[in-house]
């Protein structure tokens, strides 16, 4: 169970530029899933872009927001504000497809 | 860096440009890209569109220190890298100067999930970023259609590029964007040249016969002039040529300088001096009539002077040319040694009539010679046709009319009426034709040659034959005479029986002669008998009178002696009477 546990640790990034709507409505409904889903195994880290444009390179970023799964592999993007529920969790792997 | 295109207009009375370095294309476009707005260039795969964008950056970095970003949609960095490396272009090193930076932008349909709205601001970010690190001035978007197979939402998509040319412009960078060539009309697949308004050039890669041809064409630069002909151009070493040598104007500097063609004689029939400097000559002949002989020949004679020359062999290779040359006494090797003489040859359908062109306008810009032979031009007909060997021909003399070089082109002829000869449509554009051909009579073939123009000169109007021995090119007067046109050994028969004749004739009048000096020895001799009999008769006569005379006086003197006796007179000796 432990060593489950630790598989499932999810490591999830939020490329963010500023706080627009957009961004803020992603953040929102991130948090929102990932208590329902992931409680206890996640981690999210914002990024916003505007303060530091360099990382946005090495995550190869081009939409804004947009959600990257680091952990578990293989890594994952999820562009848009993470209205879908449905959609954000296949992507994220959470839920199968 | 960041002033708006319509302040610098303002600065400006004409539209300001970015020169792109590439050879060629700063010609067409009349001084470059335009500054500070986005350029499209398309075309379909594997036309040059992104080494043409990146030969930009690069020789922006290089030659204008104007540092660029190049955003790679297609290529990893890496790979880009390796590609132009074969180019002579070292990124890596231009990435550690930061004058380059490279950025791939990668997108993985597989990994990319959508959901909902969002923009690509992270793309302008990255962007952003790049260019003020290094202080970029030019900016490549290679594909940027590859977003919309990574992206589904194409109303966001194309939201984000209005916006994007509108941040670029913003930013004052000259960028260029590429695109895939579309279906039909359409330049590009996802018509990105409805948001690149300013300037678009249309790469194409055509192959016609099995041969390709890189062309290229600006279709709209809006606020400036620029070229409208499709113009070849070369991807080499040294990156991408671009040909634009069809000068519409007609005002090329030319000389009055005149050259030898190397053979005396036909320099004889040029008004003596030879061909025009920075001329265009034409040799055309049927097979085997000295063609090539005769420009090796001019060649040799231009680098005896200490001039340069270019040959440019379609039919034989170098090593075959110097041997054959060797059997008239012409030593091109020597030349060759001297680095006054060099030799491309390539066979015609190693590329199209373009890339040819091009190549030959290369060779030309770098060792820059004085002299172009093209042995043969016939033989470039296997990979065009007439007219196109003629536009290419056009070209190549308007290019080197205007370096003030003169050429010789050699053309095989395959018939002898000459109106319907291949070279014939050359033949309007040159300045000098000098056919040689077969004079086929009783029983031999022999060498004709005469100048069927020259423009500009007097020129001998005369049919001579020429003759190659092993001691060289020589030309002979025909023999022109009640029986016609003689040559080779017809003429040396007409020439022989002359001769006799003359020795004839010579003889038969030196007998008469002879003749004649006899009689007059006779009649003089006569004379001279008659006068001496009248001397003697004379002489008798004279002989009478004489006597007469001397009898007469002695008559005289008796008489007057008597006389005097008789009056006692004493006469002493002398006669003189005393009293």
């Amino acid at each position: 169970m432990t060593k489950e546990k630790e598989v499932k640790e999810y490591e999830l990034r939020l490329y963010i530029a500023g706080k627009t709507a957009k961004s803020v409505m992603a953040l929102a409904n991130l948090k929102k899933y990932c208590e329902e889903h992931l409680k206890g195994q996640y981690k999210i880290e914002v990024i916003d872009l505007l303060i530091q444009p360099q990382l946005a390179e090495g995550d190869q970023i081009f939409a804004i927001p947009t959600l990257v799964r680091k952990v578990p592999e293989p890594i994952r993007k999820i562009i848009g504000d993470l209205s879908n529920e449905e959609k954000v969790l296949v992507g994220l792997n959470i839920r199968p497809a | 860096m960041s002033t708006s295109p319509k302040k610098s207009q303002v600065h400006h009375p004409s539209l300001p440009k970015t020169p792109t370095g590439i050879i060629g294309l700063d010609e067409i476009t009349d001084g470059g890209l335009p500054k500070g707005r986005p350029t499209l260039i398309c075309g379909e795969a594997g036309c040059g569109k992104t080494l043409m964008s990146l030969e930009f950056l690069i020789r922006g970095a290089t030659e204008f220190n104007e540092p660029g970003v190049f955003m790679a949609f297609e290529e990893k960095a890496s790979e880009l890298t390796m590609n132009v490396a074969s180019l002579d272009f070292d990124l890596d090193k231009l990435q550690a100067q930061k004058k380059i930076r490279l950025d791939y932008v990668h997108i993985d349909r597989s990994e990319i999930e959508e959901t909902g709205e969002y923009n690509l601001e992270g793309l302008f970010i990255r962007l952003g970023y790049a260019i003020d690190h290094i202080k970029a001035k030019r900016v490549v978007l290679d594909t940027l259609e590859n977003l919309f197979s990574g992206l589904n939402n194409q109303t966001i998509l194309r939201a984000e590029l209005r916006r994007l040319f509108q941040w670029l412009k913003e930013k004052g960078v000259t960028a260029i964007i590429t695109g895939e060539k579309g279906e039909g009309p359409a330049l590009t697949r996802q018509g990105l040249e409805e948001y690149v308004s300013d300037c678009v050039i249309l790469l194409d890669h055509r192959v016609i016969n099995q041969i390709s041809t890189r062309r290229l064409r600006v279709i709209k630069y809006r606020g400036s002039i620029h070229g409208t002909n499709e113009y070849p151009f070369l991807i080499d070493e040294e990156g991408i040529s671009v040909l634009p040598i069809t000068s519409l104007k007609l005002e090329k500097e030319v000389s009055s300088g005149r050259i030898s063609s190397g053979i005396p004689a036909m320099d004889k029939m040029l008004g003596g001096h030879g061909f025009f400097k920075g001329s265009s000559i034409l040799v055309s002949g049927t097979a085997g009539t000295g063609k090539t002989s005769i420009a090796a020949y001019f060649a040799n004679e231009t680098c005896k002077r200490g001039d340069k020359c270019i040959y440019f062999a379609f039919e034989e290779s170098p090593k075959q040319i110097i041997r054959n040359m060797h059997s008239i006494d012409v030593d091109l090797q020597r030349h060759i040694n001297k680095g006054l003489l060099q030799f491309h040859a390539s066979r015609p359908t190693l590329h199209g009539l373009e890339m040819h062109l091009v190549v030959m306008y290369k060779v030309i810009k770098k060792f820059k010679p004085d002299v172009v032979v093209l042995d043969p031009i016939t033989n470039l007909i296997t990979v065009g046709s007439v007219s196109e060997v003629k536009a290419m021909l056009i070209r190549l003399i308007d290019f080197l009319q205007e370096e003030q070089i003169t050429v010789m082109f050699t053309a095989l002829t395959l018939n002898n009426i000459v109106n319907e000869q291949t070279d014939e449509g050359v033949s309007s554009l040159v300045d000098a034709w000098i056919l040689v051909r077969d004079i086929e009579f009783n029983g031999e073939r022999n060498r004709g040659m005469y100048i069927m123009k020259s423009r500009g000169m007097k020129h001998s109007n005369q049919v001579r034959e020429f003759i190659i021995t092993d001691k060289g090119l020589d030309l002979v007067e025909v023999y022109l005479g009640p029986e016609g046109v003689l040559t080779g050994s017809a003429r040396e028969a007409q020439k022989l029986h002359e001769q006799t004749g003359e020795v004839l004739r010579d003889f038969a009048v030196s007998s008469k002669d002879r003749e004649l000096t006899r009689k007059r020895k006779v009649l003089e001799a006569k004379i001279s008998n008659l006068q001496m009999e009248f001397e003697s008769a004379e002489e008798e006569l004279n002989k009478m009178y004489q006597q007469e005379e001397l009898i007469k006086q002695a008559a005289l003197n008796s008489r007057l002696e008597i006389t005097s006796r008789r009056r006692g007179e004493y006469r002493d000796e002398k006669g003189k009477i005393n009293d």
